[in-house]
């Protein structure tokens, strides 16, 4: 075994790399979820800018651009409540420092959730996925964030810590903006809870992008179906990248709860969801394009959930 | 702020040192630790030049704090041959000529060992998805996929 000695060397070493941000003035990793709430609280009352450390590979790329600045940077991962995976009858709990990867290991996650695996499944590389967190997605807001409709399709609940024992937020609640979640000052998520599907419920999640492999979402769409003798019970039906929130589209559901599945429900589902939809035009594709093609999305995600949920059966 | 200490083990030989709080993993490799196979393409997780493996997973060391490698082990370019020389992706990637300029190609070993070890038997499409986040503006990549095929049936039937 060797030993590395390179206390000699630090000092000669003034490199930091063009652009880097350096004006951090805290990095921790604390052992416990109220510990992590007191720092957030601190860096509050003395207006400093705390950013919580998950994955990383939103924050740090943003740190380093300049994009956002933070005093303070608080790593989740030594802590043993976001290091949360687990399955049970009543529901699913990912904690905010799990990365995609781990979530792919898992064959009954699979089985039970197709739809979010390949969500997180489609953001960025091996390597990203190997940081990345679905949690982070979810926390960073970005209209095209793949794991989001996925997310709000699935009847997932956000898990905030806070003082005062926390709190419950839907996901659809939880994005309020581009960029901009619902969390207070001194609250951070602790993880995701999903509500255990049923055999006969399946979930479904689609998004298109010019090239098949690291892009963003021109369009997304995240379906949820359970089914009963045939008939839809249960329906939940979520649009990305189409407006500047991820959205849950209640009518689409509405559409399809109580009737069999056929080509006339499916496009009173798809006409609800362009109507939710308010995209803008850019470099990826015009507002009207977009909301073509996410109804031509949500109509091959429902096709797709429905063959899960008749496979299994 | 003070510089934070961490301690850590990289290629399975304990190794402590010094770091800005800002610091990258990248960067400390690189620049404080003189571990420079580990390349700098981007910077911000889009090419995979600088793939390391944490705790068994692979992860872009631009996208990884310094600080964060505390109590973690780390396999970098470095630590993949062994005493009896190159690994068997190393002399593939030279035998089929998998490499020109070479910036890419540290990252791709280590990201085709990674796979190699998660599944010994990928076909090419697995091969080609997993390393779509190495980026190489020189070979065209089918020369790299044919290196890592073949270094995939050598390791399954050794000569």
């Amino acid at each position: 075994m060797t030993f590395v000695s390179l206390l000699g060397r630090l000092n000669a070493t003034n490199y930091v790399g063009i652009g880097v941000f350096m004006g951090l003035q805290g990095y921790y990793a604390p052992n416990s979820v109220d510990e992590v709430i007191s720092l957030l609280l601190e860096a509050a009352n003395e207006s400093q800018l705390a950013k919580l450390l998950a994955g990383g590979t939103d924050v740090l790329v943003q740190m380093h651009s300049g994009l956002n600045k933070p005093d303070v940077l608080v790593n989740l991962k030594k802590i043993k409540e976001t290091n949360r995976l687990e399955i049970n009858d009543r529901e699913i709990y990912i904690g905010a420092a799990i990365p995609s990867a781990q979530m792919q290991e898992y064959q009954n996650l699979k089985t039970l959730l197709p739809g979010l695996l390949e969500a997180a499944d489609l953001i960025g590389s091996t390597q990203v996925q190997g940081r990345a967190t679905i949690c982070g997605n979810l926390c960073n807001a970005s209209p095209a964030g793949d794991s989001i409709p996925a997310l709000i399709a699935a009847g997932a609940v956000c898990d905030i810590a806070n003082k005062d024992g926390g709190r419950q937020l839907q996901v659809e609640d939880f994005v309020v903006g581009v960029g901009q979640n619902a969390l207070e000052p001194g609250e951070f998520l602790l993880g995701v809870s999903v509500p255990t599907p049923s055999s006969t419920k399946k979930d479904a999640y689609l998004r298109f992008i010019p090239r098949t492999e690291m892009d963003i979402a021109v369009a997304g769409a995240g379906v949820a179906i359970a089914f009963e003798d045939n008939k839809c019970v249960e329906a939940r039906i979520a649009i990305g990248a189409v407006a500047p929130t991820a959205r849950l589209v209640e009518r689409a559901g509405e559409a399809l709860v109580g009737h069999e599945i056929s080509d006339e429900t499916i496009e009173n589902a798809v006409a609800a969801c362009r109507e939710a939809a308010s995209p803008i035009s850019d470099k990826r594709g015009t507002a009207a394009y977009r909301k073509k093609v996410v109804g031509v999305l949500i109509k091959r995600a429902i096709k797709i959930a429905e063959s899960r949920v008749r496979e299994a059966a | 702020m003070p510089k934070l200490h961490v301690e850590t083990s990289i290629n399975g030989d304990p190794v402590e040192y010094l770091c800005e709080p800002h610091e990258t993993m990248l960067s400390v490799l690189r620049d404080t630790l003189g571990m420079t196979g580990t390349k700098e393409g981007c910077g911000t997780g889009d090419c995979g030049a600088c793939s390391i493996q944490v705790d068994g997973r692979l992860v872009c060391s631009c996208l990884m704090l310094a600080a964060e490698a505390e109590d973690s082990e780390i396999e970098t370019i470095e630590g993949i041959s062994g005493k009896d020389g190159l690994h068997v992706l190393q002399s593939k990637f030279l035998e089929h000529a998998a490499l020109q300029c070479g910036i890419c190609t540290p990252g791709f070993i280590v990201a085709s060992k990674a796979l190699l070890e998660k599944n010994p038997d990928p076909d090419e499409e697995t091969i080609r998805y997993w390393l779509a986040g190495n980026l190489c503006r020189c070979t065209g990549y089918d020369k790299i996929v044919r290196a890592v095929q073949d270094a995939a049936k050598e390791l399954a039937s050794p000569a």
